[in-house]
């Protein structure tokens, strides 16, 4: 029976999952792994899942998966004190790996956002940037997407707890469009797309239905986005509120896409 | 002598985000409760500002991971009212059968794996499931059936990537809705035993009077259109919203708290639905809640586990119907276009009523956004709940006391990621 191990056998690896500023739609997918969650239980002590357990083992963890992003001096400090507790810390999701859509703020006053939403702005504690947490820790391995690919949410966990490099191809959307057999939405359509920049990942889901990558996997590494910029302005006339708005979504802050939301937006004041 | 003691909660498990609670109470009286979300912001309806239209549902689905297509309904429909644009009816029933894969799916996660470790005393699925595997396996494959449904309609589980102003950007093949129609079939009948497996529970024996709001439609149970109704008389639409519910900032919370304006606290989500709605629910469905003996108005929230599953049942009727006489519509979204207008709209989140109002400008962009979540409008309701419930159950022991408390609250199916955090509870004897 596999659920009556022998009392020799090592003990089982400890997972921790951490939720900082964030959507929750991360670590919901590993509730979304239906067919495997029991068997990953069988194999791993979930020892720290707040939304899934009112149970919380102490550290050390061998493996803390870290959902959200850096907005605040409690949030600040505690990522230090998971990082100490974590022999391996991966982050999950665009908010964990590139400060996610509350990034915006970064661009603009904290302080307007804040007398924005609330009436009472001095109960609220908040810090002027939303930032990743490889900008406060060290990472072991940042998973990307907005929200991650159960799939690959798998292949890396079970890579860890085994010492072996993930497979994560580190090829562009484009890649995976082409495997699928899509027509370009961006040469038939005429559509803005960030699929040649953007980091592989969701299976190329947007061009399947008919719509460019809004490129919530954030950008692959050699990414050309001054290219991309050229072309959709020379093709497709988009001015540069258009591009700027293209490239300062859930990854606004990661620094490829930073730079290429930026560069358009100086180019307004020329 | 008196007596005073505190119930505390730093981090409240087995709901979405972060949150805790804090009650003190002198011998059967309570005189402070908080719901605390300590949830950091993320200011929403401040980055909207400037930002197109046509955005808005890619942006706000980033609300909430366990509810995006409410966020994306809610949106899609505010701009819509705003442009005042007509939806073919074919896109508007592919859009019910959406919700319908979002309720089942969410529904599904609080049903199996947040609230019934409560009443079968597990502190997760993980250990539930060794004493009731069959269970557990049936809760998981009917919540994957649910994501099905939105991956294929809305491209993915989570945040889904399929869903315009106007409509969808692509319609699924019709082939491929058949077949997850068929599926939807085998499901339903395991739907059927989950309603009977929660209405076994041991429900604590609660009642308060609660004014009940929801979504109200002559001619069906309500996802995405409807007239703002209440058990105490409200007939609104949503434009009137504003003029009708308030939004308190209080010191001890980043979310909201939303009030009627005239009487206070009100209750949303499943059990709302179910109350105001009954005769609209399919034919199953009330024969199912009639096997159950629940009778109208269901007024005891721990009950809403078996509220929760006949919607589970419901969605699968729904979407089943839809799809079985389903024909696709000859474009799959309205041609939009610009202007500066006002839109209102609210639509049922597995968690209850969620009103967007946008402002944009003729260019399109977005010059102001107010989202009001369910659970910023439950939150007085839980914290009433909570003041009720110790004096209540005064002969439990401390720690059953404490775990009372926190059931109760999971009672709501909490989501403090939309509301912005949520809890834990201590009690220490003075």
């Amino acid at each position: 029976m596999t659920n009556t191990a022998p009392q020799s056998s090592p003990p089982k690896p400890k997972l921790a999952v951490w939720k900082f500023a964030s959507c929750d739609g991360c670590q919901l997918s590993l509730l979304d792994c239906e067919d495997e969650l029991l068997t990953i239980a069988e194999h791993i002590e979930i020892a720290h899942f707040m939304e899934a357990s009112s149970r919380s083992v102490a550290g050390p963890y061998d493996l803390s998966l870290v959902e959200g992003s850096i907005t605040s001096e409690h949030d600040r400090q505690r990522i230090q004190e998971v990082r100490a507790q974590s022999k391996y810390l991966i982050t999950i999701g665009a908010c964990a790996t590139a400060g996610g859509i509350q990034a915006l703020r970064n661009f603009a006053d904290v302080k307007d956002y804040v007398a924005v939403v609330y009436a009472s702005p001095e109960y609220i504690s908040t810090l002027q940037t939303s930032t990743a947490i490889s900008q406060h820790v060290a990472v072991d391995f940042e998973l990307r997407g907005c929200p991650i690919n159960k799939a690959q949410l798998l292949e890396v966990v079970s890579a860890f707890l085994h010492s072996k490099k993930p497979n994560v191809s580190p090829h562009s959307v484009c890649i995976e469009c082409k495997l699928r057999g899509n027509v370009c939405v961006m040469v038939a359509d005429g559509q803005p797309c960030l699929g040649p920049v953007t980091h592989a990942g969701c299976g190329a889901i947007c061009p399947s239905y008919a719509r460019g990558c809004y490129g919530c996997y954030g950008p692959k590494e050699n990414n050309n986005t001054a290219g991309l910029s050229h072309w959709l302005r020379q093709e497709q006339h988009l001015e540069n509120p258009a591009l700027v708005k293209l490239f300062r979504n859930f990854n606004a802050a990661d620094a490829d896409f930073r730079k290429a939301s930026e560069a358009h937006e100086e180019n307004q004041n020329h | 002598m008196k007596k005073t003691k505190t119930i505390k909660v730093d981090y409240l498990a087995r709901v979405e985000g972060e949150g805790a609670l804090y009650l003190k109470y002198v011998d059967d009286k309570v005189e402070e409760v908080r719901l605390k979300i300590f949830e950091p912001p993320r200011f929403f309806e401040a980055l909207l500002r400037g930002r197109d239209y046509t955005e808005a549902p890619d942006i706000t689905a980033r609300i909430c991971g366990i509810c995006p297509v409410a966020y994306q309904m809610s949106a899609v429909h505010a701009m819509e009212n705003a442009l005042q644009l007509e939806i073919d009816p074919a896109v508007r029933e592919l859009r019910r059968v959406l919700y319908c894969g979002e309720w089942i799916e969410s529904h599904l996660l609080h049903i199996y794996m947040l609230h019934a470790p409560d009443f079968l005393g597990y502190p997760d699925v993980v250990h539930m499931a060794k004493d009731f595997p069959e269970q557990v396996e049936r809760g998981l494959q009917l919540k994957k059936t649910g994501n099905k449904i939105v991956a294929l309609v809305g491209g993915r589980e989570v945040h889904p990537i399929n869903v315009r102003v106007g409509g969808f950007y692509k319609i699924p093949a019709k082939e491929e809705l058949q077949k997850l129609c068929e599926e939807l079939k085998q499901a339903r009948e395991q739907a059927i035993e989950t309603v009977r497996w929660v209405a076994t529970f041991d429900f604590p024996e609660y009642e308060r009077d609660y004014e009940f709001v929801a979504l109200s439609h002559p001619q069906e149970y309500p996802f995405n259109e409807g007239r703002i109704v209440s058990s105490r008389g409200l007939d609104i639409s949503a434009a009137e919203f504003d003029a009708t519910f308030e939004e308190e900032h209080v010191e001890y919370s980043t979310a909201l708290h939303s009030r009627l304006r005239e009487r206070g606290a009100y209750f949303v989500g499943p059990m709302a639905r179910f109350n105001l709605n009954y005769d609209q629910l399919s034919p199953l469905t009330r024969r199912i809640a009639d096997e159950t003996g629940l009778s109208l108005p269901v007024v005891n929230p721990f009950k809403s586990i078996i509220v929760r599953s006949l919607e589970v049942l419901y969605a699968f009727d729904e979407a089943i119907r839809i799809l079985q006489c389903w024909q696709p519509p000859a474009h799959p979204y309205t041609e939009t276009a610009a202007k500066a207008a006002t839109g209102y709209a609210a639509t049922e989140a597995p968690r209850g009523l969620l009103y967007h109002r946008y402002q944009i400008d003729a260019n399109g962009e977005i010059t102001a956004a107010q989202i009001v979540p369910p659970t910023s409008q439950n939150q007085k309701t839980i914290e009433d709940d909570l003041a009720a419930v110790v004096p209540a159950f005064q002969s439990l022991s401390d720690d059953a006391l404490r775990q009372r408390c926190e059931h109760s609250i999971r009672n709501y199916d909490p989501c403090i990621s939309c509301s912005t955090h949520f809890l834990k509870i201590v009690k220490d004897k003075q």
